[in-house]
């Protein structure tokens, strides 16, 4: 068996997979399926400073290959999870990273600050997607100055790593990126879900409450992979890549683009065991050409 | 109740009335637990545009055989390709999910089972269990005609049967909750399933007459493990996923107006 042990800053996972923020729920949802403790790391569903009870139903389109949410980062607020979620958390023996969300800075590291007294929580990763009210409706993760400002202002008050979810609905996703690093993140993460829609043509209606949502699987892959390659070309720190993987081979391109360790996200929906098969199949190739870390493969793509 | 990903083989998948199909499916070994009400999430496979599980409620399990069977209307692409399924074809499931009917104080009560097109698929499963624990239960269910009314025959077998249909063609003419037997009998307890509006004219039924109501929502859903949170419904105590808290609601938790 090759090594498969990777690093995300101070972090440091088992294994490459990790499960995307969302699509994997506290982890404890999978237990039937899966030995949680054989997962690389899992991300748990966004977490907020106030309760959320996200958007109106429907929240859910299939589309060809893939899926359009608006849930709407529906969830029970951080004292909650600190309470009542984390204790049932805390002694899995992998890395738990909670998936910190926002509307406004002031938000962001008052929900940071708290996940920081964790001791067993080791990273967060900063969702940097949602629209900011204060900000007359602009998304963080959009403008550099942004990012910079609230990747820095939660730097200030979290000292564990620090992972960065970016948005691909932006012009130049290498730009933001470096604003990221630049500000303090240990890591950024890409991509999250891109914007798209879906029309009942029948009813002349929109298919989520929202009209519009976020695209995610196997059809978001092409532009995801791209997206991890230009931001490893453009950063020091670790990438971490997710969009649209389904299965090992996927995961293997993302981390050969550049990738330091990959998520799960929507092929949690399709099986429930996906996550330690992938981690299976990385190291069967490892094997097959001779690599003894997983480490030899990322960046290793011959251009 | 633990859950499993089975690869179940295809006994048999006989074409309905209705556009419907009756799919019996065998597990390798030993069925699962599982409740009448819940639900398994089948994987639809060389279907280009059928990327998520679907959800279907289980019609029966023949602990016997090792079987459960699949009551499925054929809507879209993806319940149109499992109409295509052969027998020793291979389906994958996770099973079972949801909640599942609360049987827990009905001994010795009247209960009601009510289901509409499709949805009488649960009722079958859940008047076996009744009937199994020595209670006669009474189904009432309705269709849009009689040839587009499913398993007719079974729920004879398995308890008291009153139907109504739109144009009159069996039974009483009407919807469900037009029938006479409302008026006739006295029921402790009301389960339902089917369309939106037939489900909501019962639970009015139900709210106006006192009685104990549960109903069978089919919210549109991806992971079927209350992860992803899409197929949220209103309740008394905000939103809460249909696969997992449900599917089955008692109607005052609900947020219906009714």
């Amino acid at each position: 068996m090759a090594d498969l042990t990777t690093h995300i800053g101070n972090l440091t996972l088992k294994n490459p997979v990790m499960t995307a923020s969302g699509t994997f729920g506290f982890g404890l949802e999978f237990a039937d399926f899966v030995k949680l403790d054989e997962i690389g790391g899992i991300i748990v569903k966004g977490t907020t400073l106030h309760k959320r009870e996200g958007n109106p139903y429907p929240r859910l389109a299939e589309t060809p290959m893939g899926m359009i949410n608006a849930v709407g980062l529906q969830n029970k607020g951080v004292d909650y999870f600190v309470e009542h979620t984390y204790p049932q958390l805390k002694d899995i023996d992998t890395q738990i990273i909670v998936n910190v969300a926002g509307h406004s800075i002031d938000d962001y590291t008052a929900c940071a600050e708290r996940i920081n007294t964790l001791e067993k929580i080791n990273a967060i990763e900063l969702n940097i997607s949602c629209p900011n009210v204060k900000e007359g409706g602009m998304s963080f993760g959009t403008s550099c100055p942004m990012v910079e400002k609230v990747v820095g202002a939660v730097r200030k008050v979290y000292n564990k790593t620090l992972i960065v979810k970016l948005t691909p609905n932006v012009t130049d996703i290498a730009e933001i990126a470096k604003a990221a690093e630049h500000a303090g993140a240990d890591s950024v993460s890409l991509i999250n879900t891109l914007m798209g829609m879906a029309i009942d043509a029948e009813k002349r209606k929109p298919l989520i409450s929202t009209v519009t949502g976020g695209l995610s699987g196997a059809c978001v892959k092409p532009v995801a992979l791209r997206m991890v390659w230009q931001v490893a070309k453009a950063v020091k720190i670790p990438v971490v890549g997710l969009g649209g993987i389904m299965n090992a081979t996927d995961a293997i391109e993302f981390m050969l683009a550049g990738a330091s360790a990959i998520e799960i996200g929507t092929a949690n929906f399709i099986d429930p065991a996906i996550t330690v098969k992938i981690a299976k199949g990385i190291d069967e190739y490892l094997e097959r050409h001779g690599f003894k870390s997983v480490k030899d493969i990322i960046g290793a793509l011959e251009v | 109740m633990k859950k499993y990903i089975i690869d179940f083989k295809v006994s048999s998948n006989k074409a309905m009335g209705n556009n419907a199909i009756l799919l019996k499916l065998r597990a390798p070994g030993q069925l699962p637990e599982m409740k009448p009400g819940q639900f398994v999430e089948v994987k639809v496979e060389n279907e280009p545009n059928t990327f998520l599980r679907r959800p279907i409620s289980i019609n029966y399990a023949d602990y016997k055989n090792n079987e459960i069977w699949l009551l499925i209307q054929k809507v879209g692409n993806g319940t149109r390709k499992l109409g295509e399924l052969q027998t020793g074809d291979t389906l994958n499931c996770v099973i079972p999910l949801g909640n599942g009917f609360d049987t827990s104080a009905v001994k010795d009560k009247k209960v009601l089972l009510v289901g509409g097109g499709v949805g009488v698929a649960p009722m079958l499963m859940l008047g076996a269990t009744l009937k199994a624990e020595g209670m006669t239960p009474t189904f009432l269910l309705g269709a849009r005609t009689q040839s587009m009314l499913l398993e007719q025959e079974l729920f004879e077998q398995t308890g008291k049967l009153y139907v109504t249909t739109e144009d009159g063609s069996l039974g009483e003419k009407g919807f469900v909750t037009n029938h006479s037997i409302l008026e006739k009998e006295h029921f402790d307890k009301i389960f339902v399933c089917g369309p939106t509006p037939m489900m909501k004219a019962v639970a009015k039924y139900a709210k106006n007459n006192n009685i104990c109501c549960e109903v069978s929502l089919e919210n549109k859903m991806a992971c079927g493990l209350g992860a992803c949170l899409c197929c949220v419904t209103e309740t008394q105590e905000g939103h809460k996923c249909v696969c997992t808290d449900g599917p089955v609601f008692n109607i005052n938790d609900l947020t219906w107006q009714i």
